[in-house]
Order: structure tokens, then sequence, then C-alpha cells
């Protein structure tokens, strides 16, 4: 009987203490994943820390700087210089309203391109295979030549005697004297063309996973092509269009490639134009400086007041 | 108070529109080579509930979006009341549809969903219509959620909702039970059909579960490789079937292969290996050569030999090979030499249960064999095959 009451009481205890073990166990293992995921993001952070986190203070420590009276070209010394702000929104504000208005037609234009053709690979082609996998090598094949041999191709397209000059003559649409290089009509071409992927690919990324069949109940519930485009395809596909629109206006906003190489010197300067001028010719660091904060800063403040007005619970 | 507005509007607004019959015509839909429905004629009355019913495959779900407008027939016409709407687009006919994963639209509140078509419509008061569909579906309360803070049960109401609030002509409903477990699948199931009956619309439904076009359905069609093996009440469905197929797919059914060998003039006797089996002349599709006697499993009688009629006809002789009890009933297979394995369904009387290995008798009455073509596959259609 008491032996019986021992042989019974021995294992309970035993499996509490290995329950509790493995619950102790299980907790740790967790916690170490935990900790895990830490240190797996470590790198980037650092990455980001040291490249771009410090980078920034630098900058907004550099437009800050002021020229002490007497000193070297390119001399400066630690200040609080707010004066190199107003001087240089004073002196190029236009260029910088400019930068705007190119980037937002550039956008506008690379967005009513890229949409149609997102939609089309990954809506009207989804069920053929080969076509689509290669029109999405096409839209990414740019990317395989140089950013600045591509942007000089443009300068052909549209030099005097190239085809597109030469069909507008023909059809009166176009003075005989006209010409389209060197206008802000070849820098926005320039800026439309070389971002579109960047467009095109979110939205792509976005309709590939768009249900045919809410674009059927649509057409089902009395609503026509055009209107279940209006409200299902085009609301539910917002993310990819603001993804795509950000991603095209913020680097046309501060590009200089574009309209160094297919705009004048008169009245198709952008903003990024000026700051190379300012730090490599006039040896202006903190004016530089200074235009590059303000350019960050308009991008950040028109992007916040973009994503409220449209965007979606994703993004913000 | 619920369905008030529904049936006021379903009378006036489009009355003449309701009372249509839908008829397709010749209709046959080819996909490269693969024709998936062919030379298909069907006319659906006004105001059934009528179920296309058939394994994955066979096209009636092409057959359905096909009246809903999503896909165009290779050749044939579609018609509601007379008026041929072949042609025209998916959103110009009066047909709605209930998806089979309801394609509810996910950035819409629900009760957006369920006004979609009426404001495209232009409907005057298309919130107070669609209030009163939610209110059909008791989902009212659900009004301002997204679909995607619904369960798979209400949105399948919603999917319905959104139908429905439009009156049209004729309803599709494209498998909608599928994506439901089976409680709540028996549950939806009457309601369905209790929605139906209360704004008497004509719905077609499509599934590939028989039981539940039996349960819900009016009159059942039978689809199988583009086309309708046959037509009616689910009763005559069950009780006669024309093909193989049929009686395969509705039900289970022992067909056991012979020779007609005598006309008895209402009926004719088929040996099986020497078993004489007769069925009679109307229920029979062949009156001579080889045929298919059938016989559910239901109307089997299965005795113990002693207890065996001395009149020779409908009797076979075999041993117990497997039982199964489930309370209400016991499904016996009993091994018949020279014919197979018969199945046989015995009710719960309180009667003493064979055993394996038991030798028995079964018997049945002559008037619930049918008679079917004896070149056909035995094990055509059923679902050991299929699924």
């Amino acid at each position: 009987m008491s032996v019986q009451a021992a042989a019974d009481k021995t294992p309970a205890p035993d499996k509490r203490r290995g329950g509790s073990e493995r619950g102790s166990g299980e907790l740790k293992e967790e916690r170490r994943r935990g900790r895990m995921g830490y240190w797996l993001i470590l790198p980037g952070f650092l990455f980001l820390l040291l490249f771009f986190v410090l980078p920034v203070f630098s900058l907004l420590a550099t437009s800050l700087y002021a020229k002490p009276p007497g000193a070297d070209i390119g001399q400066f010394v630690p200040a609080l210089e707010f004066n190199n702000y107003v001087r240089m929104l004073g002196s190029y504000w236009p260029e910088l309203l400019r930068s705007f208005g190119f980037a937002l037609i550039a956008t506008a234009a690379a967005l009513a391109i890229g949409y149609p053709m997102a939609y089309l690979i990954a809506v009207r082609l989804r069920h053929h295979a080969l076509l689509r996998g290669i029109l999405l090598v096409l839209i990414i094949a740019p990317f395989f030549t140089s950013f600045i041999l591509r942007t000089q191709a443009w300068k052909q397209i549209l030099a005097d005697e190239g085809p597109v000059v030469s069909v507008l003559r023909t059809f009166a649409l176009l003075p005989d004297d006209g010409r389209l290089t060197a206008t802000a009509f070849a820098v926005v071409c320039g800026l439309t063309y070389n971002f579109l992927p960047f467009m095109a690919l979110p939205i792509y990324a976005n309709l590939e996973r768009l249900d045919i069949r809410l674009i059927e109940a649509g057409n089902d519930l009395y609503a026509s092509g055009f209107t279940t485009f209006r409200t299902v395809t085009l609301p539910l596909s917002m993310p990819g269009v603001i993804a795509g629109t950000l991603l095209t206006f913020i680097p046309a906003a501060g590009d200089y490639i574009n309209a160094a190489l297919l705009g004048n010197n008169r009245d198709t300067t952008m903003i990024g134009q000026v700051v190379d001028s300012r730090f490599f010719r006039v040896v202006d660091y903190p004016g530089a400086s200074a235009l590059s904060f303000v350019l960050m800063l308009a991008i950040l403040a028109l992007v916040f007041i973009y994503v409220r007005r449209f965007g979606t619970k994703e993004l913000l | 108070m619920t369905q008030a507005p529904l049936q006021t509007e379903n009378a006036s607004a489009v009355g003449e529109e309701s009372g249509a019959d839908l008829v397709l015509g010749a209709i046959t839909k080819r996909f490269g080579d693969f024709v998936a429905v062919e030379d298909l004629d069907l006319t659906i009355p006004a105001g059934k509930f009528f179920a296309l019913l058939g394994p994955s495959g066979c096209g009636k779900t092409t057959t359905l979006r096909m009246v809903a407008g999503l896909e165009q027939p290779t050749s044939g016409t579609i018609s509601i009341g007379g008026k041929d709407i072949s042609r025209s687009g998916a959103h110009q006919r009066p047909v709605n549809t209930v998806f089979q994963n309801y394609a509810l639209f996910p950035h819409m509140s629900v009760l957006d969903n369920v006004s979609f078509g009426l404001r495209r419509r232009k409907v005057r008061d298309a919130r107070a219509q669609a209030e009163a569909a939610l209110e059909l579906v008791e989902l009212s309360h659900l009004a301002a959620r997204r679909p995607a803070q619904l369960s798979g049960g209400q949105q399948q109401r919603v999917a319905l909702a959104r139908a429905i609030v439009n009156h049209p002509a004729v309803l599709l409903l494209d498998e909608p039970l599928g994506a439901l477990d089976m409680k709540l699948r028996r549950q939806m199931q009457v309601e369905l059909k209790k929605i139906q009956t209360e704004v008497g619309l004509t719905f077609v439904h499509v599934t590939h579960d028989q039981e539940e076009a039996m349960t819900m359905a009016d009159t059942v069609a039978v689809m199988n490789a583009g086309k309708v093996e046959q037509m009616g009440a689910p009763r005559e469905l069950y009780e006669l079937p024309r093909t193989v197929f049929v009686a395969n797919f509705l039900g289970k059914s022992n067909l056991v292969a012979g020779d007609i060998v005598e006309d008895r003039g209402d009926a004719v006797v088929v040996n099986a290996n020497g078993n004489r089996l007769a069925v009679l002349k109307e229920r029979s599709t062949v009156q001579q050569g080889k045929a298919l006697i059938g016989i559910r499993p239901e109307k089997l009688r299965m005795m113990w030999p002693q207890d065996a009629p001395a009149d020779a006809a409908n009797v076979l002789h075999g041993t117990v090979l497997d039982t199964s009890f489930t309370g209400v009933s016991t499904d016996y297979l009993v091994e018949v030499p020279g014919i197979g394995t018969v199945g046989v369904f015995s009710q719960n009387h309180g009667q003493q249960l064979a055993q394996p290995g038991d030798g028995v008798v079964l018997n049945w009455d002559t008037e619930h064999a049918f008679g079917l073509d004896g070149a056909e596959d035995a094990q055509y259609g059923a679902p050991e095959v299929d699924d």
C-alpha cells in the first residue's frame, strides 16, 4: 500500500519539473529568436547610420557654415549662418519651382504611360506567361545600359535633323525653325523616360495581385469597362500608384543629368544643376548644402501632403 | 417588413423580366481544342430554382459564365424572355452572379458593396434598398464593416444580397456554398431556398454536390463532358436515371450487367450470370440485347436464405463482405458470385444484423429496378472514379 503510494507520487513531481523545464526552454528559445531579429537588422541600421543619418547632420551643419573675412576659396568655419538659406532661396527659387514643375509633369506623363503598360501586362496578359515575361524584361532592359548613355540617346532622337522633329515639321506641328533639343520639352521627355520603370513596376506589382473576379463582379453589377476601372480597379491599385508616383517624383525633382544633357542654360535649369555648380564650380559648400536641405524638406512636405490626401494605410 | 420593399420593387421595376424564361439555344463553347460545352439546349423556367449539377470540368461553370456574359459562346444563342442577349455585355444583362469566392469589393463597406449595382443603374433610393436587402440576409448590423472583417458565411450572405438587390431576371450562383464548412453549408442551403421562395427570382445554381442540388432545386440538370445527361425533378432523376453516369453520380446504384432474354409484355427479363432479373419496359432505355439492371441500395431487401421467396426472379444469393453500422441504418457490402459486389442499405428496425461471412439473399420489387444501355461502363460517373 505504502509502496504503491510512493510509486504513485514519484512520477508526479518528475512530470511537473519536466513540464516547467520545457516551458522555460521554449520561452528562452522565443527570446533568443526575438534577439536574433535585432541582430539581423543591425547591419542595415549601421549602414544607414553611417551613410545616411550622419551625412544628413553633416549637411545640416555645413549649410550653416560661414565664410570668414579674407578666407581662401572653399574655406569655411562652423557657424549658425541662417542667412545662407535666405541667400539661396532668394536667388534660386525659380529653379526650385521649375524642378517641382518638371518633376510633376514628368510624373503625370509617366503615370499616363506606365499605368496602361502595367495594366496590360498584369491584367490583360495574366494568362500569357511568355508574352508577360518578355514585356517585363523590356521594361527593365534599359537598366542594363548607362543612365547617361540613354539620356544622350534622347539628344539624337530629338535632334534638329532627327525623326521626331522632321515628322512634327511635316505635319506643321512645329515651325520650320522650331527645335526640341535644349528645350523644357526635351528635359521633361528625358525625365519621363528615365523614371518610367519606377512608375510601371510598383503598379505592375500591385495589379498583378488584383483578383480578376472583382472586375467581373463589377461588370456583372452593371458597371461598364470604364466604370469598373474607375470604381474598382483604380481604387484597389492606389498603393501601387502612390508608390510609383513617389519613386518617380522624388528622384525627378532632384535630377540634374536630364536638364544638363537635354536642356539649355537659360530656362531649363533645375535645382540639382544649381547644387552641382554651387558645390563644384563656385565652391560654395554652405550654399549648396542649404539648397540640398531645402530640396529635401520641400520634397518631404509635398510627399507628406500627398500621402495624407491620397494615401492608404499601408504607407502611413 | 423586411421583404416588403424588395417585393414591391420586384413587381414594378423589373416585372416583365422577372417572369421570363432563360433559354440557351445550341450553345457551344470551345477553348482552343477543348470543347467545354457542346451544343447545349436548355430552357430554365421563370421563378424556378434550377441546379446545374456535374463533376468539375463538366462545363457547368462555363455555361453559367456565358449566361452572365463573362464568357462569349463560340456559337449558339442565349435569350431571356424571348430577347436575345447573346451579344450584349455583362453589364447590360438583367442577370447577376453570386461568385464562388464571393468577389466582394475589399475597398468598400458592406453597404457600398450591396448598393453597387443599384448606384450604377442610378436607382433613386439605392441606399434604402441596399439596407432592405441586408435586412433580408440578416446583416444590417454589419453594414459599415469591410468584407475582410466578416466571416465566410457572412461574406456569402453579402454576396447574395449584392446580387438579389438588383432583382435580376436570373440569379446565377456559382458553387456559392463551396467555401463554407459542412454545418454552415446545410444552414445556408435552407436559407437560400427560403430566400428564393420569398423574392421569387429564377435561381440557377451550379454545384458538384449532388445532395445540395437535390435538397434545393426544383429542377436539376446533370451535366457531364459539356452535355446535359438528364434533366428533371430531383426525385425523378434519382428514381429513374436514364444513363449510367446519372445513376452513379446521383446517389449510389448497383448496376448488374446481363442480356435481355425474355419479353413479358410490360417487362423484360435479363439473364445476369444465371440470375433472372426483371425490369419494366417503361423504366428501361433498352428493350433487347445487352442491358444494365440498376437498383438503389435502399430498395434491396436482405434476408436469410431460409426466408428467401420461392419466386426465382429478382433474387441474388451472396455472402456479406463488410458491414458498417451507423445507428439509423447499416450499410452492407454483399459479394454475389458471378455478379460482383452489391451495396445494401438496411434501415434499423431492430432486426438481427448479418455479420461478414453470413450467407444472405437479396430481393427487390420489379418496379424499383431500372434498365440502362449495357454498352456503357458500369462504373462511369461513380464518385471513386471522379474525385
